[in-house]
C-alpha cells in the first residue's frame, strides 16, 4: 500500500525554519512528512547572525545555511517571496500572499521577529533603516554610498540602539567609513549582558574605534531635508546632524497570523507554546524568535535551534522537550571583545563575584560563583573574552583551582579544553556537546577541524566556540596518535611559517644550514621542496644553484611539468592571454618539431605536452630565442593573470583589465609561494574572466578596482572576498603586493590563500588590518620585499640555457646522455599524439612518437 | 659501457662491475638515470658520497623515473620518494617505506662500488629487464 506523507507547512523561511527541515530530514527514514516552507524573503533561508558580515565583503550567496542540496530533496519544496497571510484552523489550510491555499497536516510557524522601530516622528524618512535581513543592509550600504557622492566630508550616521545589535550595526557603519554616534536610553551599553564596570569598559572600547557614545540618552525625533535623513534631535534639546539612521533597538515577535486565528499569544508577545513547543491547537506549533516559551520570546538563534529540533522529534512520535535556553552572548565586532554568560548579573542568591578590572586598558572580566567559590554560575568579559569559549561550557560545573586564573590575560590562564566534562555543551548555536566532538574524531574518523565542522556542525554558525572545539579536536587527535601540530615532518618541528620566519631572521641560505641548526636527518619530498621555496621566495638566487637544485622536485628540477608517462609539459608565459600571431606560430612551430600535443589551458595560455627530458633545453632554446620565457607552470608559485578583453574592446568595460593583468603578472611572475597563485581581472562587474575564483581577483568599477582574495576552484571551490573597494592602481598593486607577500610569509605548507584566511586568526579582517592598516607595522619590510623581488627576477630558463653546468641535469641518461628513452608509446588522436593506454602497449602496435623529430 | 672486471663472491656466481660513470657526474641527494646492460637504472649519490642503484622504472606509474625523486631520510634509512605518485623507498634495499595507501612493492636493487672517482654498478640479470 502507498502511503501518502503527512503534509508539513512551514511558515517563514528563516534559520530555524531551515534547521527544522533539516533535522526533519534527517531523521525521518520512513519519509512520512513532506515540507513545504513558505517564506517572504526573496532567498532561501541564510545566517542572518552572520549579517553583518556582507560590509566586509561576503555576497549574499556567502551567508547561504549549509548545502543546498537541501531543496532538492522531492519532499522538500521552498516557496521563497511568499507570504502566508491567514491560517483556518478549522479546515487545516494556509492562505498565501498569492491567494493560494495550501492544507496542512502540521503547521509550524517559525515567522521570528520584526526589527522594532521607536515611535518618534520621521522614523520613516529615507535614511532611515532597521538592521534585519540583506535587503536592509544593502539598502543602508547603498544609501551611504550615495550620500558620500553628494556631500564632500565624510557621511555622519547614528544607531540608535547601544546593545548587541546596536554595536554591530556601528561597527558596519564604521567599515563604511560613517562618521557613528552610538545613542543609548539606558545608563550604559549593552545593558541587558553587562553591569555597570562592564559598560564602562566597553565605551572605552567603543570610542577606541572612533565611535561616539552618548548613553541616558532619549531620541526625540528624526528631521528631514527634502524626504532625507539629516538631523536627529535628543530629549534634552541637542541634536547631532546625520545622513543615515540605524534603528537597533530590539525586536518583537511576528505573532499576527497567531492573534488573527485565536492562538494565544504572550503578555509581551509571542506565540504561547508548552515545553514541546506545541501551541493548544496540536496541529499548531512555534519554534525559533515567535515563540513564548516559559513566558518570554527568545533572540537567539541557539534556542530557536533546540526547538527546532524538539519540534522534528515530536512530529515523528518523540517525547523531546525544550531544556532551557543558554542566552551566552558574545559581541561579534573585531576589535572589541564582549561576552556574557550564565548568571552574569548574580541574580541567584548566594553568588560571589570576582572582578579584574583594568579601566585605562577597557578591560573588565568578572565570574559569578557559587558561595563556595567552586562552582561557576556565569560570568562578563569586556575587553578580552579570549577565555569565554572556554568557561561558557563551565557554568554550572566546578572550575578546579582559583577563578581568578581564568581571568588572567589571554594565553596565561590554564586551558580546560583536555578535561571538559563529554555534556558540556561547547558549541551553544549548535548544541553540539564535548562528548560529540570527541567521538566526530575517535569514532566518526575526522582527522582535522574542517571535518570536525562538517560532521558536527559546531563552529558553523557564530563562530565564538572555534578556539574551543580546535583544541578539542587537536587534543583528541594526539591522544589516539595522530600526529598534529604543525610539525613539517620528521625532520623539522618548525611548522612553514616558524621555518620561514627563522631563515629570514637569520639569513640561513643552505639546506646543510637550515637542516643542521633547526632540524635533523637528510629531509625528504615534504621539507626540501619547502625549503627550496623559503629561499626562493626569499630571492636568494636561482632555484638550481648548488645545493639548491636536490630540493626541487622534478617539476622545479628540470622546469617543466612532469605526465603520466614519464615526460614533461611546456608551458611559455603569456601574460594576461595576450598573444601576438607571431607568437602563435613560434608555439606551434615548436610544437610541430618536436611533435608535441597542444592544449589551451585554463589560464589563458598554451600547453605543449610529451616532451622528453633531454628535448626540454632544446625546446626552451626555440621558446627563449623568440622572446618566450618560463610560464612557471611547475612552481609553487604565480601562474597566471586571466583577464577578460576590457575596456579596450568590449561594450561594457570600464576599465583596461588586459593592461592591468600583464602589469600584475610581469610584477609577480616567479614570486614562490606555499601554494600555486592564480589571478585574474574583469574590466567590469560582469565578470567575465572569472576573478572571484583566483586567489587575488580584480573587477573593475567606475571609480578603480575593487580587490578580492581568497577564491580558487579546484575539489573545493571557493569565491573571493571583498578586501577592498575603488582603489586606484597604486594603492591596488600595493594591496596585493602586501597580500601575497604576507601570505608567503605565514601560510602552511601547500595552504591556497582561501584555507590561509580562514585560518588565520581574525579571518579577512585581521588580514586586511595588516596590509590595508598596518596593524603588525610590517607593511614597509613587504613592500620593500616586494620590490626586491621585481627587481631581481631572471628568467629562470634563460639563466638555465646560458650555465652548461645546469644544462647537464637534462640528459636521458648520465653514461648517455643524448640517448632518447625506448619507453615512450603514443598513438594519435584527433590528429594529435597522446600516451598509450596499458593494453594499447601490450598489443605492442606501437612505435615512439607520432612524428619524427627534426633536430636543429 | 665497458665490463671491466669480474671477481668471485663467496658461495655466489661472481658479480660483474659495469663502469657507469665518474662520481662528480653525479649531484650529491640527487638521482640520474643510467642505462646499465641495456636495463634502466637510477643512480643516487647521498650526502657521504655513497651510490645507490634501483630500477629506474616506477611500479606504481609504470614511467621510467624513480631518478627524478626526491632524496632524503627516513629515519636511519636514504630514501627516494616516486616523483609521481610519492611512494618512498629504501635507497638500500628498494624497499617500500611508504606505499601511500598501494601495495607495497619492493624495486630491484644492485650493488655499486666506487673505484678511482668511477661508479661500478653490479650487472642487472637478464630477468629483471622490464
Ligand atoms: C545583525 C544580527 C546579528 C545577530 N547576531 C546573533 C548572534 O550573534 N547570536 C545569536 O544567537 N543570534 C543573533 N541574532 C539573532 C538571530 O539571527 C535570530 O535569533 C534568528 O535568526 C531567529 O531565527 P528565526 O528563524 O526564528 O527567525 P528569522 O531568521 O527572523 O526568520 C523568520 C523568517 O520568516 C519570514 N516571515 C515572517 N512572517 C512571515 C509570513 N507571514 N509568511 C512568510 N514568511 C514570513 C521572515 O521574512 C523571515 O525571513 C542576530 C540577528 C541580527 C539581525
Ligand atoms: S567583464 Fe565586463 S569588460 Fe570584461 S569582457 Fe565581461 S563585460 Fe566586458
Ligand atoms: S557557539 Fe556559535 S557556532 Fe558554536
Amino acid at each position: 500500500m502507498v502511503q501518502h506523507p503527512k503534509q508539513l507547512v512551514v511558515v517563514g523561511g528563516g534559520m530555524v525554519a531551515r534547521r527544522l527541515v533539516d533535522a526533519l530530514r534527517s531523521r525521518d527514514e520512513s519519509r512520512q512528512w513532506a515540507v513545504t516552507v513558505l517564506g517572504e524573503e526573496p532567498r532561501a533561508p541564510y545566517d542572518r547572525v552572520a549579517l553583518t558580515s556582507y560590509f566586509t565583503g561576503r555576497h549574499p550567496e556567502d551567508l547561504a545555511l549549509g548545502s543546498q542540496d537541501l531543496w532538492d530533496d522531492p519532499l522538500v519544496t521552498l516557496r521563497r517571496g511568499v507570504r502566508v497571510d491567514s491560517i483556518d484552523r478549522d479546515a487545516r489550510t494556509v492562505t498565501t500572499s498569492g491567494g493560494a491555499v495550501l492544507p496542512y497536516d502540521a503547521l509550524v510557524l517559525a515567522t521570528g521577529s520584526y526589527a522594532a522601530v521607536p515611535p518618534v516622528p520621521g522614523n520613516d524618512l529615507r535614511g532611515a533603516f532597521v538592521y534585519r535581513t540583506i535587503d536592509d543592509v544593502a539598502d543602508l550600504r547603498a544609501h551611504v554610498e550615495r550620500r558620500r557622492g553628494e556631500v564632500d566630508r565624510p557621511v555622519r550616521g547614528a544607531v540608535v540602539g547601544g546593545g548587541l545589535l546596536g554595536l554591530e550595526a556601528a561597527g558596519a557603519l564604521r567599515a563604511l567609513e560613517v562618521d557613528t554616534t552610538v545613542v543609548e536610553f539606558a545608563p550604559r551599553l549593552m545593558p541587558l549582558q553587562v553591569d555597570d564596570g562592564g559598560g564602562e569598559a566597553l565605551r572605552r572600547l567603543i570610542e577606541g574605534l572612533g565611535v561616539s557614545v552618548r548613553t541616558s540618552t532619549a531620541t526625540s525625533r528624526v528631521v528631514g531635508d527634502r524626504g532625507t535623513v539629516s538631523r536627529m534631535e535628543f530629549d534634552g534639546g541637542d541634536a547631532v546632524d546625520v545622513d543615515v539612521v540605524v534603528f537597533a533597538v530590539g525586536v518583537r515577535p511576528r505573532d499576527e497570523l497567531a492573534r488573527a486565528c485565536g492562538l494565544e499569544v504572550g503578555e509581551r508577545g509571542g506565540v504561547v507554546v508548552d515545553e514541546a513547543c506545541a501551541t493548544a491547537d496540536p496541529a499548531v506549533w512555534a519554534i525559533g524568535e515567535v515563540a513564548c516559551i516559559d513566558g518570554r520570546c527568545l533572540g537567539l538563534v541557539a534556542p530557536g535551534y533546540t526547538m527546532a529540533e524538539v519540534v522534528a522529534d515530536r512530529l515523528l512520535g518523540g517525547a523531546g522537550t525544550f531544556p532551557g535556553a543558554d542566552l551566552s552572548t558574545k559581541l561579534k565586532l573585531l576589535g572589541v571583545d564582549v561576552a556574557s554568560f550564565g548568571d552574569a548579573f548574580a541574580q541567584e542568591p548566594g553568588g560571589l563575584e570576582v572582578v579584574i578590572s583594568d579601566p585605562v586598558a577597557g578591560v573588565y572580566k568578572k565570574l559569578v560563583m557559587s558561595d563556595d567559590a567552586r562552582t561557576l554560575r556565569g560570568g562578563i568579559l569586556v575587553g578580552d573574552a579570549g577565555a569565554y569559549a572556554a568557561l561558557r561550557p563551565m557554568v554550572g560545573r566546578a572550575l578546579g583551582g582559583d577563578p581568578a586564573a581564568y581571568l588572567l590575560p589571554e594565553g596565561a590562564g590554564p586551558a580546560p579544553a583536555g578535561d571538559l566534562p563529554e555534556d558540556a555543551t561547547v558549541c551553544s548555536c549548535n548544541n553540539v556537546t564535548a562528548g560529540a566532538v570527541r567521538c566526530a574524531v575517535t569514532e566518526g574518523g575526522c582527522t582535522d577541524l574542517t571535518g570536525v565542522k562538517a560532521c558536527t556542525k559546531a563552529g558553523t554558525s557564530c563562530g565564538s566556540c572555534l578556539p574551543l572545539v580546535k583544541k578539542l579536536v587537536t587534543t583528541e587527535l594526539e591522544r589516539s596518535g595522530v600526529e598534529v601540530g604543525n610539525a613539517l615532518c620528521e625532520h623539522f618541528d618548525l611548522s612553514r611559517a616558524q621555518l620561514f620566519d627563522v631563515v629570514r631572521v637569520q639569513g640561513l641560505t643552505t639546506f646543510t644550514e637550515i637542516i643542521g641548526r633547526h632540524g635533523r636527518g637528510r629531509g625528504c619530498d615534504i621539507c626540501k621542496p619547502v625549503v627550496g621555496s623559503i629561499l626562493a621566495s626569499l630571492g636568494t638566487g636561482h632555484i638550481l644553484d648548488g645545493e639548491r637544485a636536490a630540493l626541487q622536485d622534478t617539476n622545479d628540477h628540470v622546469m617543466a611539468n612532469l605526465q603520466k608517462d614519464g615526460s614533461y609539459s611546456v608551458v611559455p608565459r603569456i601574460p594576461g592571454g595576450e598573444i601576438t600571431p607571431e607568437g602563435l606560430i613560434v608555439i606551434g612551430e615548436v610544437a610541430k618539431e618536436f611533435g608535441l600535443y597542444t592544449k589551451i589551458t585554463g589560464g589563458q595560455r598554451i600547453d605543449l605536452f610529451g616532451a622528453r627530458i633531454e628535448q626540454l633545453p632544446r625546446i626552451w632554446k626555440r621558446l627563449v630565442d623568440n622572446g618566450f620565457e618560463s610560464g612557471h607552470a611547475y612552481g609553487k608559485s604565480l601562474r597566471t593573470v586571466k583577464s577578460c578583453v576590457g575596456s579596450t574592446w568590449c561594450r561594457y568595460g570600464v576599465q583596461d583589465s588586459v593592461g592591468l593583468a600583464i602589469a600584475l603578472e610581469l610584477r609577480y611572475r616567479g614570486l614562490r609561494s606555499p601554494h600555486k597563485l592564480k589571478l585574474g581581472v574583469s574590466g567590469c562587474a560582469r565578470e567575465c574572466a572569472e576573478a572571484r575564483g583566483k586567489d587575488v581577483g580584480v573587477i573593475a568599477t567606475d571609480n578603480g578596482w575593487n580587490l578580492y582574495v581568497g577564491g580558487n576552484g579546484g575539489f573545493t571551490p571557493r569565491h573571493a572576498q571583498l578586501l577592498a573597494e575603488d582603489l586606484d592602481t597604486e594603492t591596488l598593486v600595493r594591496t596585493i603586493d602586501r597580500f601575497l607577500l604576507f601570505y608567503v610569509r605565514t601560510a602552511d605548507r601547500l595552504q591556497r590563500t582561501a584555507a590561509w584566511v580562514e585560518d588565520h586568526e581574525g579571518g579577512l579582517d585581521a588580514i586586511r588590518a595588516v596590509v590595508v592598516d598596518d596593524s603588525l607595522g610590517i607593511a614597509a619590510d613587504l613592500d620593500a620585499a616586494m620590490a626586491a623581488h621585481v627587481d631581481d627576477y631572471e628568467d629562470e630558463w634563460a639563466a638555465v640555457l646560458a650555465d652548461p653546468e645546469k644544462l647537464r641535469r637534462f640528459g636521458s641518461f648520465v653514461n648517455a646522455p643524448d640517448l632518447a628513452d625506448d619507453s615512450f608509446a603514443y598513438v594519435a588522436e584527433r590528429g594529435q599524439p597522446r600516451p598509450a593506454t596499458p593494453d594499447e602497449r601490450a598489443g605492442g602496435v606501437l612505435v615512439a612518437g607520432t612524428t619524427l623529430e627534426v633536430r636543429r | 659501457m665497458t665490463v671491466d672486471v669480474t671477481e668471485p663472491r663467496a658461495g655466489s656466481a661472481p658479480t660483474t662491475w659495469v663502469a657507469v660513470c665518474r662520481l662528480d657526474d653525479l649531484a650529491p641527494e640527487r638521482g640520474a638515470a643510467a642505462i646499465v646492460a641495456g636495463v634502466q637504472v637510477a643512480l643516487f649519490r647521498t650526502i657521504d658520497d655513497t651510490v645507490y642503484a634501483v630500477q629506474q622504472l616506477d611500479p606504481y606509474s609504470g614511467a621510467h623515473v624513480m631518478s627524478r625523486g626526491i632524496v632524503g631520510s627516513r629515519g636511519d634509512a636514504p630514501t627516494v620518494a616516486s616523483p609521481m605518485y610519492k611512494q618512498v623507498f629504501d635507497l638500500r634495499s628498494g624497499e617500500c617505506l611508504d606505499p601511500v595507501g598501494r601495495e607495497p612493492t619492493t624495486l630491484d636493487s644492485w650493488a655499486t662500488v666506487v673505484r678511482d672517482g668511477v661508479v661500478h654498478v653490479a650487472r642487472p640479470e637478464a630477468e629483471v629487464s622490464p
